[in-house]
């Protein structure tokens, strides 16, 4: 049976991303040299390790591409014999069906991600530069002949 | 890491919600969280997964003893998160109800605890379209940025009490 520290934590790395594979995120991790277990999957990552480690991984990882990035908590670590398909003779692991329906809606969620930072740059920008209302002026100028 | 609001999400192991929860500075209060505990602790006391028959017994908080021990074995996991909750995103229909995550009336009987607790919930609809998804992640932020900031201060009144006993014991010396 497993025996885990009670400071380890395991994430799931879901990749959506056009630009970032797996594949490069492990490499990635491989190349930070923080001391985590990491599984390479068909939709992402599993990385376990001490807490810090693993918090700092992820957030390493997730700025790669950061709205098409997602990261969730897992309660088993990797590899574990009691979820492991290798262990259990193959077919989906328990829990993966609800991840692949959610993983069909991540492009969707990333592009809804993209927009609402594009809209609150607009925004920001639109505070910085913008012609002055009327009712601002007018209590301007009140303010100036209240003096 | 600082975490500002405990927030309950359902369906308890979604990955969008947990995402989209951490990813807006709160804590998503999931099932894993609780599965974590079970499944790592060094002593198993009920090999594979842990889970013992106080599990039940425990569930009978939030359960009345007809019913089924399933519901009032998941309700031992999720009740401690639905009271530790200070704000809740509930997502209708989701296409993803079976599974361990699939008994209804657990699901039916965790989505009525919440609502009835008086935190803050968004109820919003999963999403099916690209239209959709803009719409739920809008709302979303929304709902998580109106939630407090800071945290009121507490246990202030507690940490002068350990003074107060030694002086107790010196009078009745």
């Amino acid at each position: 049976m497993t025996e885990t520290k009670k400071e380890e934590i395991t994430k799931y790395i879901v990749i959506s991303s056009d630009k970032v594979l797996p594949s490069d995120a492990a490499m990635k991790i491989y190349e930070s040299e923080f001391p985590v277990t990491v599984k390479e999957t068909c939709f992402g990552l599993i990385v376990t390790g001490q807490k810090d480690d693993v918090l700092a991984v992820v957030e390493k990882i997730r700025q790669l591409d950061k709205n098409y990035i997602f990261v969730k908590d897992r309660g088993f670590p990797a590899g574990d014999q009691r979820r492991c398909r290798a262990s259990r003779g193959g077919g989906p692991r328990p829990g993966f069906h609800f991840l692949r329906e959610e993983v069909k809606m991540l492009p969707a969620i990333g592009a809804a991600l993209d927009e609402l930072e594009a809209k609150e740059s607009v925004k920001e920008k639109c505070k910085e530069k913008s012609r002055l209302k009327v009712c601002d002026l007018e209590k301007i100028i009140e303010e100036e002949l209240a003096r | 890491m600082s975490f500002l609001v405990k927030v309950f999400i359902y369906p308890i192991n979604s990955l969008i919600l947990a995402d989209l929860v951490e990813r807006f500075g709160h804590k998503p209060l999931t099932i894993m969280s609780q599965i974590r505990e079970k499944v790592t602790n060094i002593s198993l006391d009920s090999p594979p997964i842990n889970i013992t028959p106080e599990e039940p017994k425990s569930g009978l908080k939030y359960a009345a003893i007809e019913v089924p021990a399933g519901v009032r074995g998941r309700m031992a996991l999720i009740g401690p998160l639905i009271e530790e909750s200070e704000a809740a995103i509930i997502v209708e229909k989701p296409p993803t109800d079976f599974g361990c995550v699939g008994c209804n009336r657990t699901n039916e009987l965790m989505k009525y605890l919440i609502r009835s607790k008086g935190v803050p919930v968004l109820e919003v609809k999963y999403p099916e379209s690209d239209e959709e998804a803009y719409d739920f992640v809008n709302k979303i932020a929304a709902f998580l940025e109106s939630l407090p900031k800071e945290k009121p201060e507490e246990e202030k009144p507690e940490e002068e009490k350990p003074e107060e006993e030694p002086a107790e014991k010196e009078d009745k010396k």
